[in-house]
Order: structure tokens, then sequence, then C-alpha cells
């Protein structure tokens, strides 16, 4: 029997990872990705979660969680433990990206990145015609109460890993009627890369 | 839903094992015979893979579930092990027995040493949390199991599983080191140093000879009551205790006319009349001795092996302190073992382990299932 998960972010991550590979998912939440990949593609998971109430989720999958931040999640393993590092709707949180960017592929063969696009069209319509500080399907939150600290959109990370050296592997979008081909950094909510140092 | 279900009149057992040329210590010396005090709780499976080991901490015993015939009181960590509970007993066979050293029937200094016929005293060997894991080795050997499925305690108890995670890691497939540390740091080795000069500053220890004459009672009661307030948290105490007073008030100079003050003195009397000042001695020095990498990094030994770990630790504890138990997940994330870790939102300090039995309830049941079964993969197609 196939898991069909909910989310097509996840599903779009399923599909970048090879069965038996061993996955670091930094910021897993209640483990419903790497539940996924444990399931589907018989990885070798490992989580890292912040929050408690998460832990106790994951464990009930049968995950193998660490409870910590990102920073000591990834600062104690050595060089290529992991085939994949994911970082999905986390980096825009973290205070230190560029870190937790640079350990990531240090730690991982190779990293999938997800994020949220904040040039997607909606977005652009609030800010440039409204003047408004966008409220959209993938940036959900109000000014006052959003966990994001860091706004980027799909160019700007083509542009930081091109800067940096970083080589870009594979790329996915994510609209709110499914994938995207057309104009990614106009019409996708989110983008998931697969890059390698 | 936690289960109140308990597993009824339970009993403890002895074993004594007299191998050829006795049993070996860590420190090169050798104990003729040595008895261990167990308890079982469930049933072995015939495959013998359903073992689960608990190791109890410094006061503790092989009393660890269920009612002795006529007690009042459950065993040690009777909320976590019985039917339907954490170490669920009517899946798992749960074996607990008193430590070496211990007084509470297992072979300690309080036993008849068989070359002189009186109790050992001092003339009993210091013994290491190691050698507590060779014994339990033993026991385990006896029932003819060659695969814990889990050893799981928490401080004291803790060391000894990581015992048996840097000593024996092929005989266990996974660990569960709860509230402990890889080694004690000054701060923990300065307490227990307090306790023990003050059992030997009592006029009856007599270099250890106390046996058959009255006991070093004060100094014994006064270790413990250091002892307590390190299991106890700031915040606990306050809401415990607060600044009460006890109803009836002395009007001497110095009596202990606070409730905190009557609580551990209380304790600390209890405490006499249940444990052997000499065994508090022994017991502690192993403690302090412990280090689980000395003689091997522990993440080189479990490099490659095949065994789960869950590491818990509690947010108020301040005796093992949550960084403690970094230091062991960091040493099973070097090694690339397969491990969980939570700090536990509490506020009773070091005594959290005994008392957050939701939260451990909830993790450590669903560990030992995965522990058990794995996961059922599917195979993937492409």
């Amino acid at each position: 029997m196939k898991l069909e998960s909910e989310r097509l972010d996840h599903r779009v991550i399923a599909g970048l990872i090879p069965p038996r590979s061993t996955v670091l998912d930094l910021g897993c939440g209640t483990g419903e990705l790497l539940y996924l990949l444990v399931r589907e593609k018989g990885v070798r998971g490992q989580g890292v979660e912040i929050d408690e109430q998460a832990i106790y989720k994951c464990v009930a999958k049968g995950l193998n969680v660490l409870h910590g931040d990102l920073d000591s999640g990834l600062s104690d393993y050595l060089d290529n433990s992991f085939d994949y590092v994911i970082l999905n709707q986390c980096l825009q949180q973290v205070r230190h990206v560029e870190t937790i960017f640079k350990d990531s592929l240090r730690v991982g063969k190779r990293v999938v990145v997800g994020f949220p696009n904040f040039a997607h069209y909606t977005a652009r319509l609030q800010l440039g015609l409204k003047g408004r500080a966008p409220v959209t399907a993938s940036l959900p939150y109000e000014w006052f109460d959003t966990p994001n600290l860091h706004f980027l959109s799909i160019a700007d990370f083509y542009e930081y890993c091109r800067k940096k050296g970083v080589k870009m592997e594979r790329a996915e979008f994510i609209g709110n009627r499914g994938l995207v081909r057309l104009l990614p950094n106009l019409f996708a909510e989110t983008g998931i890369f697969l890059i390698s140092g | 839903m936690l289960s109140r279900r308990t597993l009824g009149i339970v009993e403890t057992q002895y074993v004594t094992f007299t191998p050829p040329g006795g049993v070996p210590m860590e420190n090169g010396e050798r104990l003729p015979q040595v008895t261990l005090a167990y308890e079982t709780y469930g049933r072995l499976n015939p495959e013998k893979t359903n073992a689960i080991l608990i190791t109890h901490a410094l006061s503790g015993d092989a009393h660890a579930a269920g009612f002795h015939r006529g007690a009042r009181t459950a065993g040690w960590w009777d909320s976590l092990i019985g039917p339907e509970k954490a170490f669920d007993t009517e899946k798992y066979f749960v074996i607990c027995s008193n430590v070496l050293g211990g007084c509470k029937g297992s072979t300690g200094p309080s036993s008849i040493n068989p070359a002189t016929g009186r109790p050992y005293g001092l003339d009993f060997p210091l013994f290491s949390v190691g050698d507590m894991v060779t014994c339990q080795r033993l026991l385990v050997e006896h029932f003819g199991i060659d695969k814990l499925l889990a050893v799981a305690g928490g401080s004291m108890g803790g060391m000894q599983v990581l015992a048996w995670l840097a000593g024996h890691p092929d005989r266990i497939r996974s660990a569960i080191p709860i509230s402990t540390t890889l080694k004690h740091s000054p701060q923990q080795i300065a307490f227990n140093e307090v306790g023990r000069q003050a059992i030997m500053a009592d006029p009856h220890w007599k270099q250890g000879n106390y046996y058959g004459g009255p006991v070093p009672a004060r100094g014994l009661s006064v270790a413990r009551m250091i002892g307590h307030i390190t299991y106890m948290s700031d915040i606990s105490m306050e809401e415990k205790f607060g600044r009460q007073r006890k109803e009836s008030i002395e009007s001497l100079k110095f009596t202990p006319n606070y409730t905190v003050e009557g609580y551990l003195h209380y304790h600390g009397e209890n405490f006499v009349k249940r444990f052997d000042a000499n065994s508090y001695l022994y017991i502690t020095k192993a403690i302090d001795d412990f280090d689980a990498s000395k003689l091997r990094p522990l993440h080189q030994v479990i490099r490659g092996k095949d065994v789960k770990v869950l590491v818990l630790a509690f947010k108020s504890d301040w005796l093992y302190p949550s960084y403690q138990s970094k230091d062991i997940v960091r040493a099973c994330k070097l090694a690339g073992v397969e491990t969980s870790y939570c700090e536990i939102n509490s506020t009773y300090g070091h005594d959290a382990f005994l008392l957050e039995v939701e939260e451990e309830t909830c993790l450590i049941a669903h560990f030992l299932k995965k522990v058990l079964n794995g996961y059922e993969v599917d195979d993937y197609e492409a």
C-alpha cells in the first residue's frame, strides 16, 4: 500500500530522492515528509526539530528525531554523513542562513531546499498596487505574527547559488494548481531545488 | 490515556554466580561469588527476543514494579512498568536487578565475606559501573538471552545503560539513557564527596566496621539530605514547601521548623533504615569514576553497530543538565547510529525521570515498538 502525502511539495521532494538513501531532515516538524520517505522510499532518516510537541509526533511515527535547533543539529556531523540534507520550508526562518546553508552542503552530498517565493504575482500585486505587505498561500502570515525572518524569490536563490558556486541539479516549482513550468518566479508559490557543493 | 493496571504481587528472586576463578572486576581483583537480587515481569518469548533490562539509580533496588506481599507502595518505576505501560509487560519480559555493591539483596560491602565469615566492610573491592554491568550480563545469560531488546534507566541507571552501550554494543538492540551523563562533572563529584565525608565523619562509621553495632545514621542521613536537594529544582521546592513552617514549632534554637527542613529530616532518617552507609560510599565512588569513553571514545565503539538509542533529559534537571545528554547524542551522531533525543519540559528537577510519566510513556512505548517490529517498508517501484 502506498501512502499519499497531502502536500505536493512532499511528493515533489520524494521524487528527488532515490530509494534507500540516507536523509537528514532539518526542521522536520511532525515528521510527515520523513515518514513518507521512510515508508515509500525505505530511506534511513534522521530528523531535527525544535518544537517539543512535534518530537512526540515524530517518535509516535517511529522516526528518529533529535530535539534541538538547526545550528547544533548540523555542526556535530562529519562531512558527507548523509546522501541528502533537506531544508524544506525552514531556511527562511533561521537566523544564520549562510551558516546553515554551508553546513548542509558539508554534511550532505546533496541538499534539497524548499522555500516560499516572495515574488509570486499575488505578492507583487499586494505590494506594488495596494502597498501592503503580502499575505499569500505560501506566505500566509501577517507582518506581526510571521515566523519568517528572510524573504527571497526564486530569482534571488538562483543568483545566490551562482555567486556561491553551488551546482543546481534540479528545480521544481509549485503553484496553486500544481506544478509550474512557465515563468516560475512569477507563477510559483514554492520553489524546490536540488543542489550540491 | 495512561494505563492504571498493575502487575499485582511480585517477589524478589536471588541467584548466585560462582564462575571458575571468580567474577573479574575492572581493577583486576576477583570476587569469588556474586549474588544478585532480581525481579522479572512479563514473559520471555520462546525466541528470547523481548527482554528489557531496567537499571536502577543510586538508592534504587530490584523492586521496580508491582507490589510486595503486604506492601502499600509499589516498586520505584511502577508508573512505567506494567501491563499497557511504557515497558508493557504484556509484550516484553522486564528484568531489574539490584546492582553489585548494593544492599538490597545483591553482594555488597554488607555481605558476608566467605574468606572471613564476617561482613566485608572496606575489604570489599572498589567496583565500577562496568562491573555492575558485568554482573548483569551473568544474569541475562542465566536466562539464556543472547541479545537484550533494550536497556533502560535514569541517573546512575543511565550510566549502566551507557556502560552496556560502550562495553557490550553487540548484546543490545537499543539503549535508553535518561537524565544521565557520559561522565560526572566536578560539581557532581563535589556533591557526592560531601555525602561521603558526612558518613565518614560519623563516629559510628569506624572505618566501615559498624556491622553488629550502631550504624553511622547521622552521617548517612545528612548524605541523603544533600542528595535530595540536588534531585529537586528551585521551582519544585517553592511549590512543595514555600516558606511554610511546621505545625508544632519547638522553642529550642535551631530546630528544623520549616516544612522543607522537616521533609529532608524525614527522608534522611527513613533512608538509614533501608540503605547501608558503606554501599553509599562505594556506589557514589563508582559513579564519580564512570567515564563511558574511558577505554575508547564511545562514538568509535558504536560506529556501524546495529543499535538504536533514545536519549531523554528534563529541562529543570540541574544535577544532570541537558548539555550532558546532548554530549551522548553527539557521540551517537558521530557514530551514525539511529538516535532520538527529547528534552522534556518539566519543573521537577532530576526527580522528573520518575515523575513525568505521560511524556516518557509516549516516547518509550513508541520507540520500543519500532525496535521490536522495525518498519514494514514497501518495495519501492520506480
